[in-house]
């Protein structure tokens, strides 16, 4: 029995290092394995950001009063905003029609005295198209404009603008930086492709090439092909983990609050999920083009709209957060926000760990299942 | 084992039945087929395409499970037992399983880590290997980067890591030029005299077969005969015969008239003459089927004479000659005029030299054929021709042209027959022939005529609307053909068209050449067979990218002549001929 | 002249056929787009409709009662807990119970009653710091309206300011209406790119690309053959997306029909340039798949589709001039949603021709220059 533990092993591990092999000969996927993600990682990183910094608006000061002067200053000096100061509303609609600004904020005429009576009337004019970044601007120019109003009154000028203020403070992320949130995310892409995407290709390309018919008609057994052809990848994945927990803290310095023995852990449990998904795509359809969208459509897709990383869960229709719940870049997306913003915070981390340990257990079966050692 | 003493069988399947239902049509590829190997045998498996033969092999492998019946390989039960079964044989597949990314000794690693080849007995078995296989020069390159005939060894080297019990080998020799033929069925003698190993080998090429103990011929999914190939030759004992033709006509016109004739089962040209085989014997030389004034005199029948007479009772009639023009036009004059000239063409692909100062003339008219071993430069010089493929230097003209630079009027003189299937395979038969008819520039009547006409001739109405991907390989062959011919050309390329073909789909494929050589279309073919070789007016050898030999049939067979002076097949001719060209260097 | 365009024809027919002859590549066409419509449609949103929230209050009085009916009234606050201390609040955000807590101090209402200001403050969970700033927002929008109720209700006079914010183009702020016009570029991207560039590396490695080089057709001809029939797709595929938004989410289309295609041609052109330029470097199918897929994934982050542009750094601005996808998605939203005429849209169709016309003629080149 223990010889026949060894030959399994000495078989196991030849065909590891002939996929290893021929991963590393073929330029396109070490590309994809590695390239890409050193793309993603610089892209999210230093690219993109959902946060508001210098928004180019237009000032409308009808009139220059000391006060109106003020409150543009308030703007000016602003890290949200880029001002651009112009006398007439015409001016300003023009510049928003050939979108050179983002929003407008009017003071009128009347504005100084109708301060004294109160009710000034100060108009903020957005572009709505952009959703989201309108939103956000409008709240910042809210903001500005009654933080404004608040240094008016601490100076004993008018009386106050509230009653009630709202104080706000944002737990995790102090600094409301969408980095600390985005980059957390990347990491779920770049294991969802290196896992799901380039294993999607690996046991259709055999059966292509025709390579599993000799392969088969050896002592060679399914669990043996099966872990041989994923453990470069688990590999590749580890790889792309470490370059991107790397870059994370010493490039974009996102906190890092939970431990690392778990963040690790948990991503070799997500890494082995999708490695399962792709083997099983990939086994399930033995053809390298349909393979390949069906992993872009069932894998990456999803961990890109769907996983909760830019498009909030809570902001979908109930339906489709039920769907979501299918979905395993969701639990990893929420366990790697909260273990790199919030720490560990176990009535996260053990259901959803639960889940995943499932899901992976599920595919592996599936792919083992759906590969026989027959051509039927 | 489990059978008598007597005659231990390695194998032995009775009334193996075997179905493949698609979702339009269910096929029976395997009919109450019975199958027996005695221990230490080398059998034949031969049969048209689609007879079953790899389906019977796979059957063998336990990669597909038999419908009905019993099937007991090395003893143990193929269907049930398939995980001890495969690893006491080896199998090699007709798509090789090399991986084309590893090198040889990576591929040859791979497959001893498979079969647990213990590394102390390594180094010795590897040094046997490469001695049979002579590829030890070649172990640092890469398997894809490999010649034809090359793969083939290496392929077969894999399956021998360790001896098995039982070698079975899907069609090895196909695409393999006659030389590293000739080197493989060495080493598979050698396996059965020397190691005592049941091999099953199906093969296209039936001279192979007299090779063996035993031969098994399959048809349309069942058995037409099991026995020694001596068997079936002699069942066509007086019923073969060698013709010369009258002086002033080729041998291969003498053939394609006399395959018409009810009464003959086969005729192929073969050295200056006729090879004919009768259904019947010849019991009156006045029922004879050729011509009076023809010489003939009875020969020795072989494998192939049998094998053409069992399976040709049940195969349809050839079809009728191919007439190019439609309209009944007349070929065009001038014949005899060089279409294609080829003077000191050369290309090289980096320090490697592909081709090296060819030279070469084809009349109007004629039929060139262009042999040689694997890797000899002799697709490059067609792809040069065709113009798909740079010359390093050299001059070049087909139709007074280099077809690189050649704009499309002189390009739709000119027709081509790819070496793979390589038409639209989504596209049904008829919207492939639309969009060649189009492509080449026909249009209006002209259109519908041709069209009609490559209907007609080609005889594929009945699968008009069939998507040419799923067609039958005699039907894709033919459409090809069609594809290629629809637009009249005058010159017609073809690369290894009958690669892979049985027997009787080469003889209807060059009855049709034949045809249009008469027509005056001059003809550039490919072949790994060199008994096709015969059909061709003139025809050069390449090795190495030189050319060695050049001229009409006989011409070359006397270049190739044996020294005891006996008059050499072709394929000797063309054996000794780059044997002696690579002595010299 | 004629004869070329008959044989470009009949190669677009072929090409044609060979994608919509069969049930499932023809499903395939239809489907991902169809259902990634809809399902992005629903899913692509920063719009909070549920915002889960927990309210500490530590003063109990009537003010506080009647700022939490504001927040129970408000139909975008729901209600998960009332935890009795700030431990337990705390410990509600962090296993993500709650997005928000709502915490009142002690004497909220004595500030009130006496006219001073009275504080309320909001804790968001900043794990995704875009959400916490929109439910934020959201629960300061509630404070306001309290405020001027409060002020109406106890005669105090009007704050000295009145904040009036609109917007135009989308007066509701819906998320839907950015992303849906903006899918009607993408989705189609994705495939023309895909189609084009396979279905050259599709014929190499067929063989069937050596049997049409032999035909009488020249590598423009065979380029141009690809080109059309995907573009045509592309077209089909937008427009499919365009009767979603209309006739499924009802978002308004205010602009010209003869516009928007104009500006789609334009951009398919360059996707198809794109994808051409693709398979003229791609030796295998596999090669051409993964291509493909390296230069959509910068073609998609960069167009401002998921971040805006405006966020990223100046050299990275630069660098989206050269994505088609950037200037197509302002293009389609102003068109959509703006109505914009030809004349407003200059800026965007002249990228995207020059783009098109530079990685079509680059090619050709490749392509030439790999047949020679």
């Amino acid at each position: 029995m223990n010889k026949e533990l060894r030959a399994r092993w000495r078989r196991t591990w030849a065909l590891m290092l002939k996929e290893t092999r021929q991963l590393r000969r073929d330029p396109s996927s070490i590309g994809l394995g590695v390239l890409l993600p050193v793309m993603l990682v610089l892209l999210f990183g230093y690219g993109l950001s959902l946060d508001i910094r210098l928004a180019p608006v237009a000032i409308v000061l009808e009139a220059p009063t000391p006060a109106a002067v003020e409150l543009a200053a308030g703007f000016e000096l602003s890290p949200y905003f880029k001002t651009t100061v112009v006398t007439a509303m015409p001016e300003a609609l023009a510049l928003l029609e050939r979108r050179q600004v983002n929003g407008i904020i009017r003071v009128p005429i009347d504005f100084t005295t109708r301060l004294e009576q109160g009710g000034a009337p100060v108009q903020i004019l957005t572009h709505g198209v952009d959703a989201n970044t309108a939103r956000l601007l409008q709240g910042y120019a809210e903001g500005a404009i009654s933080q404004w109003a608040q240094r008016r009154q601490g100076e004993g000028q008018t009386v106050g603008y509230g009653p009630v203020t709202l104080q706000t403070r944002l737990w995790f992320n102090e600094a409301n930086d969408s980095h600390y949130f985005l980059v957390p995310g990347l990491i779920v892409l770049v294991m969802t492709l290196i896992g799901a995407f380039l294993t999607s290709l690996v046991m259709a390309r055999e059966w292509e090439r025709g390579n599993l018919e000799a392969l088969f008609v050896t002592p060679v057994r399914v669990s043996e092909i099966i872990i041989g052809k994923t453990m470069p990848y688990f590999g590749l994945g580890l790889t792309g983990l470490t370059l991107c927990l790397l870059s994370s803290k010493f490039l974009f310095g996102v906190p890092f609050r939970g431990s690392v023995t778990v963040v690790g852990l948990i991503s070799m449990l997500y890494l082995w999920v999708c490695l399962g998904m792709g083997l099983y795509i990939s086994s399930a359809v033995r053809n390298q083009f349909v393979a390949c969208q069906l992993a872009v459509l069932t894998t990456f897709l999803p961990a890109l709209m769907l996983s909760g990383f830019i498009f909030d869960l809570r902001s979908m229709p109930w339906w489709l957060n039920m769907l979501t719940r299918l979905l395993p870049a969701r639990y990893y997306v929420e366990l790697l926000q909260t273990l790199f913003l919030a720490g560990d915070v176990w009535a996260v981390i053990w259901p959803d760990t639960l889940i995943l340990s499932g899901m992976a257990v599920f595919f592996l079966w599936r792919a083992a299942a759906v590969t026989r050692k027959s051509l039927e | 084992m489990a059978a008598g003493e007597a005659a231990p069988l390695a194998v032995s399947g009775v009334k193996l039945c075997k179905t493949f239902i698609t979702k339009s049509h269910s096929v029976q590829a395997l009919r109450d087929v019975d199958i027996s190997l005695p221990a230490g045998s080398l059998t034949a498996l031969a049969g048209p395409d689609g007879a079953g033969k790899t389906t019977l092999m796979r059957l063998l492998t336990g990669l597909y499970a038999a419908d009905s019946g019993e099937l007991t390989v090395l003893g143990l039960d193929a269907k049930r037992q398939t995980q001890a079964l495969q690893t006491r044989i080896a199998y090699m597949p007709q798509r090789f399983g090399l991986y084309e990314d590893l090198s040889v000794q990576e591929n040859l690693d791979l497959y001893a880590d498979m079969h647990g080849v213990p590394a102390v007995e390594r180094p010795a078995r590897y040094a046997e290997l490469m001695e049979m296989t002579d590829l030890s020069k070649f172990l640092g390159r890469l398997a894809g980067r490999l010649s034809g005939g090359m793969k083939q060894k290496l392929g077969l080297a894999c399956a021998l890591v360790r001896w098995p019990e039982l070698l079975l080998l899907d069609e090895p020799t196909v695409g393999v030029d006659p030389l590293s033929r000739r080197e493989l069925w060495q080493i598979i003698r050698r396996l059965v005299a020397q190691q005592g190993i049941t091999v099953l080998v199906s093969t296209a090429y039936l001279d192979e077969a007299e090779h063996c103990r035993q031969a098994i011929v399959l048809a349309e999914g069942r058995v037409l005969a099991a026995c020694a190939p001596q068997e079936l030759s002699r069942a066509a004992a007086g019923k073969v015969f060698l013709l010369t033709p009258p002086p002033g006509q080729a041998a291969r016109n003498l053939q394609a008239r006399l395959l018409d004739r009810p009464t003959v089962a086969d005729a192929l040209p073969q050295g200056a003459g006729v090879r004919v085989t009768l259904r019947q014997p010849l019991a009156d030389p006045a029922d004879a089927p050729w011509p009076a004034q023809t010489q003939w005199q009875a020969a020795v029948p072989n494998f192939e004479d049998g094998f053409m007479l069992l399976t040709s009772a049940a195969e349809p009639r050839l079809p009728p000659v191919l007439v190019l023009h439609h309209d009944g036009r007349a070929p065009p004059a001038a014949a005899g005029e060089i279409v294609i000239e080829v003077r000191d063409l050369v290309r090289r692909f980096g320090d490697f030299v592909a081709v090296n100062h060819v030279s070469f003339q084809v009349r109007r008219g004629e039929i060139f054929g262009l042999l040689g071993p694997n890797g000899a430069g002799k697709t490059t010089t067609f792809r040069m021709l065709c113009g798909l493929l740079a010359a390093s230097s050299g001059e070049l003209r087909v139709l007074g042209q280099d077809l690189r630079f050649a704009r499309a009027a002189s390009r739709r003189r000119i027709g081509y027959v790819a070496q793979k299937f390589a038409l639209y395979g989504e596209l049904s038969v008829r919207e492939n022939l639309e969009f060649f008819a189009s492509a080449y520039g026909l249009r209006g009547g002209r259109r519908r005529e041709r069209l009609h006409w490559a209907i007609e001739q080609f005889e594929l109405s009945v699968m008009l609307d069939v998507p040419s991907g799923r067609l039958p390989g005699g039907y894709r062959q033919r459409l090809a053909m069609a594809a290629a011919l629809m637009h009249e050309p005058e010159v017609l390329f073809l690369d290894e068209p009958t690669s892979g073909a049985d027997p009787r789909a080469r003889r209807e494929f060059w009855r049709r050449i034949t045809d249009l050589s008469d027509q005056g279309v001059t003809v550039i073919v490919t072949t790994h067979f060199m008994e096709e070789a015969e059909y061709c007016d003139r025809a050069l050898i390449q090795d190495g990218g030189r050319i060695l030999a050049q001229g009409a049939p006989a011409e070359i067979r006397r270049l190739g002549a044996r020294p005891d002076g006996g008059a050499p097949t072709m394929e000797n001719a063309f054996i000794s001929i780059v044997s002696q060209a690579r002595l010299h260097e | 002249m004629w004869a070329m365009c008959l044989r470009v024809w009949a190669l677009t027919i072929k090409e044609w056929l060979a994608v919509l002859k069969d049930k499932r590549s023809r499903l395939s066409l239809i489907m991902p787009p169809l259902v990634q419509c809809l399902i992005y449609g629903y899913a692509a949103t920063y719009d909070l409709n549920h915002i889960p929230y927990a309210w500490l209050d530590n003063d109990r009085g009537a003010a506080s009662q009647a700022l939490y009916a504001k927040f129970a009234g408000s139909g975008v606050f729901d209600l998960r807990a009332t935890p009795p201390n700030a431990e337990q609040a705390r410990r509600l955000i962090s296993e993500r119970e709650a997005l928000l807590i709502v915490q009142i101090e002690t004497d909220f209402q004595r500030h009130l009653e006496l006219g001073e200001p009275a504080a309320v403050q909001v804790i968001a969970d900043g794990r995704n710091s875009n959400t916490a700033a929109a439910a934020t927002a959201y629960a300061s929008a509630i404070v306001d309206q309290f405020n001027v109720e409060w002020r109406a209700a106890h005669g105090a006079p009007p704050p000295p300011l009145q904040v009036f914010s609109r917007s135009w183009y989308n007066p509701n702020l819906e998320t839907r209406w950015y992303m849906a016009p903006s899918m009607i570029a993408t989705l189609s991207l994705v495939q023309t790119m895909m189609l084009t560039a396979l279905s050259v590396a599709r014929e190499r490695e067929q063989g069937t690309f050596d049997q049409l080089l032999v035909t009488p057709y020249s590598a423009n001809e065979i380029m141009l053959g690809k080109a059309l029939p995907a573009m045509f797709i592309g077209l089909g595929q937008a427009s499919l997306v365009v009767v979603v938004a209309q006739l499924w989410f009802h978002i308004p289309f205010a602009g010209s029909y003869l516009t928007l295609y104009a500006g789609l041609s334009a951009f398919m052109l360059a996707a198809v340039g794109a994808g051409l330029l693709i398979s003229a470097f791609s030796a295998t199918m596999q090669q051409a798949m993964l291509y493909t897929f390296f230069l959509l994934m910068p073609f998609m982050l960069l167009s401002g589709l998921t971040t805006p542009i405006g966020n990223m750094p100046e050299s990275l601005q630069y660098l989206t001039l050269m994505n088609p996808l950037r200037f197509a998605l302002t293009l389609v939203q102003r068109v959509y949603l703006e109505g914009a005429d030809l004349a407003l849209l200059r800026p965007y169709f002249m990228p995207l021709l020059i783009i098109g016309a530079l990685s079509l003629s680059g090619a050709a080149l490749l392509f030439r220059y790999r047949l020679n």
